[in-house]
């Protein structure tokens, strides 16, 4: 007879599969044996390893740090960003850019919405290595590459896995907006042509982003649209938050430019309430 | 027999000619096959530009699908211009200025408080036009993308230093989209006055369509 033929057996044999461990997963409550010094496990929000091709999405608090780790080289972290309160407003990359006068993020540098205001900064980069112009691969970028790009077969592309992780949270299609690329880079050449910088790097590069609004993140970890490796290569992304004080108006980061600085004003001012 | 020079080079009839007025918005839906021809009519007038899939309007231009499928920034005679879903919507057959601009985005009234400072924050602005444009056929906010600016200049330096520069169109030059599959274009004939996408002074452009 079948360990599962009737539903106390089902229901004995689900229940045996309970406090398994692998490394792609979350853990709950958040435990984490590499915080920050004066980072307490109270103040732990999340902590959870996404799956090669995998993605998550979660809505973090004003102040809340986020740190990312491409555990293994070839983690790939495409990011779209809400305001959590009003998701209409999110991520804008062309104004990120072209506000900021530059192209590549590294520490110090702001994410920007479509209102002028500041999701979130990057506080740390241990990486270098990032991208705000090629965007994600799609169902028909990964069937040219890969012969396959469903969300349901083994090379899911990286729009889609945004998809699932913006509609988590009630958005559609229609809210997946261009999005910024950690761990994966792109260099421009002096004709315009894109070089793709995709490694494989060392292990445990790391990136520590402060959410300067409540937002919502969603993170797609599949490889990049550009990397010119045969094969799939995509490898575990870990993801840790922890509470953290909101901006104070002397921070070196808000004030490190006029127009960050404006952007900090603004978001200041949406909060005045 | 036309002695126009705007209309030089193209085939079959001219089934729409219009002016499109200084910092105006404009939408148009261009059929498979038609070709809009854009004509900077002054000279170095930015032309700010988002394309729908008429039959899905949630499949819309992607800059980065475009750019990363052609390895390159910058859109030139030949580029393709891909949807979100990497199908192609429109393509420049046909281009009187060398590369035109996709990453430097549409100016608001919020971001130019960023750039120029808070006294800019009544000025008119592209993506009042976009959304004016497409509120009329029940798009929004959500629906606004990173575009195409035809006649913008947009060189990135060796260190990433990137930045709206003067021009390199002139009075009467043009650049012809052909549609891949039915498309509506929505366009923001950009209004900035702080930097000089538009040569400090916002002109008409003029929007032709043959099939």
């Amino acid at each position: 007879m079948s360990a599962t033929a009737d539903p106390k057996a089902a229901r004995d044999h689900a229940r045996a599969q309970g406090g398994t461990r692998v490394e792609t997963m979350p853990t709950l409550p958040p435990v984490a044996t590499d915080l920050p010094e004066g980072v307490t496990t109270e103040g732990l929000l999340w902590e959870e390893t996404l799956a090669p091709g995998g993605y998550a999405s979660r809505r973090l608090a004003r102040g809340t740090r986020l740190r990312l780790i491409d555990k293994a080289g070839d983690a790939c972290a495409s990011l779209n960003i809400f305001n959590a309160e009003m998701p209409t407003e999110r991520l804008n990359v062309a104004d990120t850019v072209k506000v900021q006068w530059n192209a590549y993020l590294g520490a110090g540098k702001l994410l920007l919405s479509d209102m002028g205001r500041v999701l979130a900064s990057i506080l740390e980069d241990g990486a270098g290595t990032h991208d705000t112009f090629c965007g994600v691969s799609n169902v028909a970028s990964n069937i040219r590459k890969y012969g396959e790009g469903r969300n349901s077969g083994i090379f899911p592309n990286g729009r889609d896995r945004l998809i699932l992780g913006a509609a988590k949270h009630g958005l559609t299609r229609r809210d997946v907006h261009p999005c910024i690329t950690l761990f994966k880079g792109t260099k421009i050449e002096p004709d315009g042509a894109i070089t793709p910088v995709v490694g494989p790097f060392a292990p445990g590069r790391e990136v520590l982003l402060r959410c300067e609004m409540d937002v919502i993140v969603v993170i797609a970890n599949c490889p990049h649209v550009m990397d010119p490796r045969e094969g799939w290569h995509s490898t575990p992304l870990r993801a840790t938050a922890w509470r953290g004080p909101v901006t104070l108006e002397d921070d070196q980061t808000r004030n490190a430019t006029p127009e960050g600085q404006r952007a900090f004003l603004n978001t200041e001012d949406y909060y005045r309430r | 027999m036309t002695s126009d020079p705007a209309l030089s080079g193209l085939t079959g009839s001219i089934i729409h000619d219009e002016i499109v007025p200084a910092r105006a918005p404009w939408l148009h839906h261009v059929a498979a096959g038609e070709v809009l021809r854009i004509v900077d009519v002054e000279g170095n007038q930015a032309v700010d530009f988002l394309i729908y899939s008429a039959a899905d309007d949630a499949e819309r231009y992607s800059a980065q699908d475009t750019v990363a499928a052609q390895g390159n920034l910058f859109l030139r005679t030949g580029s393709v211009l891909l949807s979100n879903e990497g199908r192609p919507l429109m393509r420049i057959v046909a281009s009187a200025v060398e590369y035109h601009d996709t990453i430097g985005g549409a100016c608001s009234c919020e971001s130019n408080t960023l750039r120029y400072g808070h006294h800019t924050k009544s000025q008119h602005a592209c993506v009042d036009n976009f959304l004016e444009a497409n509120l009329t056929q029940g798009r929004g906010k959500r629906d606004i993308v990173s575009n195409i600016n035809f006649f913008m200049n947009v060189p990135v330096e060796d260190d990433g230093t990137l930045g709206i520069v003067d021009g390199i169109s002139a009075p009467g030059l043009t650049v012809d989209l052909k549609a891949e599959m039915d498309v509506i274009v929505v366009v923001s004939n950009c209004p900035q006055i702080n930097n000089p996408c538009n040569g400090f002074n916002p002109t008409p452009v003029r929007m032709i369509v043959a099939a």
